[in-house]
């Protein structure tokens, strides 16, 4: 686990933060990294409703990699990398799993999907974050917010 | 009355209006339980109607939007009414964006979802 401060400060503002650290294969293991991530958002000024969007787009992001990359197996791990200046987010996810084609996923907003009890995370990520990109075997994800000007 | 964990239940004119324990519903167990307490007034309180008030509610994460799907369902095949109230504007965006607001019968306030449920 790797965490820094940035010494460079530009005027007042606070400097970023950043941090990385592997999360077991489990349910419920993103609340090792996710309360610290909502912490330091709120330190580095962030809105109440962009926090909101970081928060489940990171979450929904890590349950996928967890449940849906690792498989829950107890021998693979799931990489965050974490970056939180006053005017960006970025969280980036790396899971040890087969991935997986962002673009195949039913748009669950048809009206024949509307009602089926899954598959809103992808959607939610990409309306809640500025940038959004998969690497091509589709086992990392880069997601990016970036404050309002 | 079961003894719930997850829920508050109360009951006015026959509408079971429940509220939520928990300020945030994305714990994969806790949802689990939501669900089934949810799913268990449903059958419990058969004839009815059921008003879910999200007053508490500070986030939600899209696995307890699939239990919500599931419950309005259910509620629908057992010839009842689910209306929803008290949502902050963060979820109701998350509504939006998933276009559940199209299924849901989303009210402003308490009072608002009794008189269209009369």
């Amino acid at each position: 686990m790797t965490e820094s401060q940035s010494p460079q400060n530009t005027s007042s503002d606070k400097p970023s933060w950043q941090k990385s650290i592997d999360l077991p294969s489990e349910r419920g293991a993103s609340r090792l990294i996710m309360d610290e991530l909502l912490d330091k958002l709120g330190e580095h000024g962030w809105a109440s409703a962009d926090i909101f969007s970081i928060h489940l787009a990171a979450e929904e992001a890590i349950v996928n990699a967890i449940v849906h990359g690792n498989k829950l197996s107890a021998d693979k791990k799931v990489h965050v990398e974490c970056f939180v200046s006053p005017t960006v987010a970025r969280i980036e996810i790396t899971d040890e799993g087969d991935g997986f084609k962002p673009n195949e996923v039913p748009d669950c907003t048809q009206d024949d999907r509307l009602e089926v009890p899954n598959g809103r995370g992808v959607m939610l990520i990409h309306n809640f974050m500025t940038r959004v990109e998969y690497n091509e075997k589709g086992n990392h994800v880069l997601m990016e917010k970036v404050q309002d000007a | 009355m079961a003894q719930y964990r997850r829920i508050g239940v109360t009951n006015n004119n026959d509408v079971a209006i429940v509220s939520f324990n928990d300020k945030k519903i994305l714990d994969e167990a806790s949802i689990q339980e939501l669900g089934a307490e949810l799913f268990g007034l449903v059958e419990q309180h058969n004839m009815g109607d059921i008003l879910l008030n999200f007053t508490n509610v500070e986030f939600l994460s899209s696995a307890a939007l699939g239990k919500l799907i599931t419950l309005d369902r259910k509620v629908k095949a057992s010839k009842g009414r689910m209306k929803m109230c008290n949502i902050r504007p963060e979820i109701f965006e998350v509504f939006q964006i998933t276009k559940l607001n199209k299924v849901f019968d989303i009210r402003k306030d308490e009072a608002e979802a009794m008189t269209a449920f009369s």
